[in-house]
């Protein structure tokens, strides 16, 4: 019996795990996170002879988890992990929760007990199918040796096109211990799967239309465009029709930042430019999201004058938040394609008819420029630290911010240029993220330079996958925002609870350092270097950038009090600066009124809701 | 808010029930009843829900519902274009002064009466939702000791059948 691993073209006689395995390789799948156990055991002794399936043994299983979604948003490859039953299973929770927030595509593979034991509280049962079964695109549970090539193909198939996301394939002891046939291709059956890909005619033509009667017209791009690989297509439509871009958290890097159309992020910490930009729109073009809360504020203020085209690949979304005035359900590579054809074509489209509406949109982005204030001219401000980090390492590197302050700031100083340039967990918010997804961007693109920016907060979750790093020879770099402090949080006290800090004191800066980042990440055999003042800042990303065998830690102990504001310089009025906050959206009752009670909540002074800072 | 019938063909695999009924109450739909059971077609089963909710949340209930990998269909069964049941089994207090009288009502409704003691009966009853109500109002007064029932089915009037190409493979 052979365990090399090729697929074979004759029916092959193995085990349970020999077939999953050999599925595993056919399916095209390179590598596994994962940590074996007792009812997953079966699966690893084959793993242990494929030559083209590596398993990297990770920490912990949410690692794992974030590993796999790292992976698969740094290729747009379905991200793969592994654990055994019970709380192996259970570790997975979050993360499967993080890849269906994002669309992210991953297949979690986790052992079961025995089919016999399922049901009797078996020792290290779970029942993770049902635990799962709101959090995956779909998951199955295998106790039949012979189901498991097709369970694997439907999974991969399913994780994989339409909309992206989690599918978990649970495996009973006795189903990977059994025996059985491999053969391949199997017969894949999903009679009730069919995404649809290809835009109706007729909706291209009648958004084609109302982007010619358009005269502020936006294009409100989402981490679709992404996922669709859509971002050359993107690039060709707004060169052809000069519409002004906004790009969300997760579609950052779908158009470059640096080019002129694009007015930045928009949403609760976006720019101003971006946010005015569609609270005066007359259309959006919304391509590949979602109307998320936190770009759309309360919905019955965001975006009044707009009619709205929906472009997206899942039909549920469509109208869900906002009502589309023009719905189209498709692939966003071919809907952008179609579009493009159609307002060059029989429904042409002058961009000398927007030039008005640009010069006001470029007016908001001169006038609210990104910018921050820093208290003292000593202060390290953490929004300094992630501008300089980006410049140096650059528009080829991969982003991998954790959950806070840090990730509002990782998305609103870095330059993106490209796409699959910035990772990180948008619709769930996991903090604990960063360093296994960095890890996992890092395995599957080992040609780029991979940055975690993480919080002091986020990084004591799940940084024992540094280990995992050193030794698997994986050379993450992570920049620590120290702030000392469970940041976002803290922010939200400033403004709305008075300033009494309940429980976000981190001690891993102010007053002492438990841990010291430094020491523990030497205890991991890390490089550990620390900056607490300005001028070190680029020589210490430097010294960072120049050391590839071994993951890189640099504890940036910043200013506490820094706050995530939407992007405003100093020095801008406060009359623009009421002007910009009034055509914002209803974000939240409880900032708004913070706001209008005059709280001094970055101790500069001057109340906030005035100058940024 | 009004009710809709949502017939909903799904394959007959393990676990599917729970996965619809675990997506209603994820979402916040409101469930008024659920039938469920196989279909003329051996790998199909057929659910038929009724929900509680407005025109645009139903439209996100059948999206949602079509999400799903083993969701086959969906089919809006509105009561003018198609025949709605449920069988209503109930226990009706009734003694020898007003049991002639139970039975007459039961009679015009043309359920039937399957189980007697001195100071009771059960009665078995099949109609739409309207009926069942009127009925139910009537022996209000009487007492309505036990009520059990069993949801709405729902079959669209004409030729064609919802099964139909269900099977129709990606």
């Amino acid at each position: 019996m052979a365990h090399k691993a090729t697929p074979k073209a004759q029916p092959v006689e193995c085990t349970g795990a020999q077939s999953l395995v050999f599925s595993l390789e056919a399916v095209g799948a390179d590598t596994v996170f994962g940590i074996p156990g007792g009812a997953i055991l079966p699966a690893y002794d084959p793993l242990l002879d494929s030559t083209k399936v590596r398993h990297i043994l990770v920490r912990h299983e949410q690692g794992a988890g974030h590993a796999a979604e790292g992976y698969a948003v740094a290729t747009g490859r379905v991200g793969v992990c592994m654990a055994t039953s019970g709380p192996g299973a259970t570790n997975l929770v979050t993360p499967i929760a993080d890849a269906y927030m994002d669309s992210v595509p991953i297949v979690a593979i986790t052992g079961q007990v025995s089919s016999r034991s399922i049901g009797t509280d078996a020792f290290q049962e779970a029942d993770i199918r049902g635990i799962t079964m709101p959090i995956t695109k779909h998951n199955y549970l295998v106790t039949n040796p012979d189901e498991i090539p097709q369970v694997i193909a439907e999974a991969f198939h399913i994780a994989a096109t339409g909309r992206p996301g989690p599918v978990l394939v649970d495996i009973s002891k006795d189903a990977l211990q059994g025996k059985t046939t491999f053969a391949w291709p199997p017969k894949i059956a999903l009679p009730g799967y069919h995404p649809v890909l290809k835009p109706h005619a007729k909706q291209i033509r009648e958004a084609a239309k109302l982007i010619a009667a358009a005269k502020r017209p936006v294009l409100y791009v989402g981490g679709g465009v992404i996922r669709a690989r859509a971002t050359e297509e993107l690039a060709a439509f707004v060169a052809a029709t000069g519409i002004p871009v906004v790009t969300t958290l997760m579609a950052r890097g779908a158009f470059p930042d640096s080019h002129e159309l694009h007015l930045g992020m928009p949403g609760m910490h976006g720019s101003v430019a971006a946010v005015t930009a569609l609270q005066k729109a007359d259309l959006l073009i919304t391509l590949g999201a979602r109307f998320d809360d936190r770009v759309t504020g309360d919905l019955k203020s965001f975006a009044p004058e707009a009619k709205v085209i929906h472009a997206d690949i899942d039909p549920a979304e469509i109208s869900k938040n906002r009502v589309a005035d023009v719905p189209i359900v498709g692939d966003c590579k071919a809907t952008i394609a179609e579009l493009l054809e159609a307002v060059t074509g029989p429904h042409p489209v002058d961009p000398a008819a927007y030039g008005p509406w640009r010069e006001r949109a470029l007016g908001w982005k001169r006038t609210f420029p990104v910018g921050y204030n820093a208290p003292r001219s000593d202060a390290l401000m953490p929004q300094y630290v992630i501008e300089r980090l980006g410049a140096i390492a650059g528009p080829e590197a991969i982003y991998v911010p954790g959950v806070g302050q840090h990730q509002m700031w990782a998305a609103q100083f870095v330059r993106y240029e490209r796409p699959d340039s910035f990772a990180n967990s948008g619709g769930l918010g996991t903090m604990g993220y960063s360093v296994p997804a960095a890890m996992g961007a890092q395995v599957a693109a080992p040609d780029r330079v991979v940055w975690a920016i993480d919080g002091d907060g986020c990084f004591q979750m799940t940084n024992q996958e540094l280990a995992t790093c050193v030794i698997n020879k994986i050379p993450i770099k992570v920049a620590i925002i120290n702030n000392s402090s469970l940041g976002m949080v803290r922010q939200w006290q400033s403004l709305f609870y008075g300033q009494r800090y309940s429980n976000t004191d981190l001690h891993t800066s102010v007053g002492m350092r438990v841990p010291d980042f430094v020491k523990l990440a030497e205890a991991y055999g890390c490089v550990g270097l620390r900056c607490e003042s300005p001028e070190d800042v680029d020589a210490v990303i430097t010294k960072a950038m120049e050391v590839n065998d071994v993951p890189v830690v640099i504890d940036f102990v910043v200013e506490r009090d820094a706050m995530v504001w939407p992007m405003v310089a100093a020095g801008v009025s406060n009359d623009l600066i009421q002007i910009a906050k009034d055509t914002a959206p209803q974000w939240d009752r409880e900032e708004s009124d913070a706001e209008e009670r005059g709280l001094d909540a970055d101790h500069d002074g001057i109340p906030s809701g005035t100058t940024r800072g | 808010m009004t009710k809709h019938t949502l017939s909903v063909l799904v394959e007959d695999k393990p676990g599917v029930l729970a996965r619809i009924s675990a997506l209603f109450s994820r979402r916040g739909f409101n469930i008024d009843s659920l039938a469920v059971g196989p279909t003329e077609h051996p790998e199909i089963s057929r659910i038929t829900v009724v929900v509680d909710v407005d025109a645009l949340p139903l439209e996100q209930v059948t999206k949602q519902l079509n999400k799903l990998v083993e969701v086959l269909k969906v089919v809006e069964l509105d009561r003018e274009s198609s025949v709605q049941r449920q069988i209503v089994l109930a226990k009706i207090r009734a003694d020898s002064s007003t049991r002639s009288q139970v039975i007459e009502i039961v009679q015009l409704f043309r359920g039937r009466v399957v189980d007697v003691t001195p100071d009771a009966l059960s009665i078995e009853v099949t109609g739409n939702a309207d009926k069942i109500h009127d009925l139910l109002a009537l022996l209000e007064p009487y007492g309505v000791k036990e009520l059990v029932q069993s949801g709405i089915v729902a079959i669209g009037r004409g030729t064609r059948s919802i099964t139909d190409r269900a099977l129709r493979s990606a």
